[in-house]
């Protein structure tokens, strides 16, 4: 149950909520299923019916994520949604992006896992705000949860925002939170054919790092095929490959990281 | 299992709407290249619906086949996955145009 005011089913709790305040005007929380009967029916005659509907499965959580997507756009927030499998390094790899960056700019973090607010410590250790939610037994992070967090949160102007996602290469990808990107991570410790197992989160992602190359020596990884894959999938994908532990490739991320946030600053100034 | 939820929250939403207490069959179509596994969604829609006011419905799905506008043969082909090429010019310049869909079409409800 979220814990600003409830409006949301299944077990998600998302820290220090302070105020109940919704950014959007469309959110509205009645609570009254209608357990009555039906509209009066002649006794005797059955009182099926059918109903057109006609609606996205998911169309509740693109309204919000619609919502995010203006918020960040208004306020200049470059937001990137990190998508991997458990253990691939993301946390790894935002710590080690955070020390590059935060003397130059303002980042915020959004941590989703089921269970813990570990993967938030550490990013606070960092000296960044960050907010963790954790969704229980939910597998991904939904548009409702991030409108929740950003009122907690509060991104600066300007700034870029992280959401590292749950764990999870499958149900994160139908999910959009209003980010301007995913970002695919995948490790040389997994198998070089992730991208073809998982195609469709490699088709939604808009950048492919392939994390610890450092321990490509010790691991039957084929970079080259990896590659193939994922272009294959998704012919417009950019892969930069790096190693947060070493170091090696950094730059690359940094510099692709610049260009987007440059790109999501193009129609915004401090005066709007 | 999250999809799922999602379908009963727009149950229960449209429940409100269109006054019925009971949903005794949803029809989702579904398309190929989307990211749902019909048999696992059948399985999650029957633990998800459990206790709610489409207890034991059934659930039929219509597959929708996958389309794709092929650049270099500039017509329709159908393909199976994501990565397919052009079944008749073995082409990856394919924009697809559906099969992506994850809708609830119509309800059969009391």
């Amino acid at each position: 149950m979220c814990t600003v005011c409830g409006c949301s089913e299944g077990e998600t709790t998302i820290e220090h909520t302070h105020e109940h305040e919704h950014h959007h005007g469309k959110h509205s929380h009645t609570h009254d299923y209608g357990s009555g009967a039906a509209h009066a029916h002649a006794p005797g005659l059955s009182q099926a019916r059918m109903v057109q509907i006609e609606q996205d499965i998911l169309s509740k959580n693109n309204q919000y994520a619609s919502d995010n997507r203006d918020y960040f756009s208004k306020h200049g927030i470059l937001t990137l949604n990190l998508v991997s499998s458990p253990g691939s390094g993301k946390t790894s790899l935002l710590t080690e992006t955070i020390a590059l960056l935060k003397d130059q700019l303002d980042i915020s973090v959004i941590e989703g896992d089921q269970q813990t607010t570990h993967d938030a410590d550490r990013i606070r250790a960092t000296g960044v705000k960050a907010l963790q939610i954790n969704t229980g037994k939910g597998c991904h992070l939904d548009a409702h949860q991030i409108c929740h967090a950003l009122e907690n949160l509060k991104p600066a102007a300007a700034s870029i925002l992280f959401i590292e996602n749950v764990g999870n290469l499958v149900c994160p990808a139908s999910f959009d939170l209003g980010e301007a990107h995913k970002v695919a991570i995948l490790s040389v410790t997994e198998g070089e054919d992730k991208p073809l197992k998982y195609p469709d989160m490699f088709y939604a992602a808009d950048l492919m790092i392939l994390n610890k190359v450092d321990l490509l020596p010790y691991v039957d990884f084929d970079v080259a095929q990896c590659i193939q894959y994922a272009k294959q999938v998704n012919p417009r994908i950019k892969i930069v490959q790096l190693s947060a532990k070493s170091g090696i490739g950094m730059e690359s991320w940094v510099q692709w990281l610049n260009a987007s946030r440059a790109m999501q600053l193009v129609d915004f100034s401090e005066t709007a | 299992m999250s999809l799922c939820e999602s379908v009963l929250e727009i149950l229960e939403q449209q429940s409100r709407q269109q006054h019925y207490s009971k949903v005794s069959r949803v029809w989702l179509e579904i398309g190929a290249l989307s990211s749902v596994e019909p048999d696992a969604m059948r399985f999650c829609f029957d633990a998800v619906m459990q206790g709610s006011l489409a207890e034991n419905a059934r659930l039929e799905i219509v597959t929708v086949r996958g389309q794709a506008w092929c650049l270099q043969c500039n017509k329709n082909v159908l393909i199976e996955q994501r990565y397919d090429t052009c079944p008749a010019c073995g082409g990856f310049q394919l924009q697809v145009n559906d099969g992506e869909q994850m809708r609830i079409k119509e309800l059969e409800v009391e």
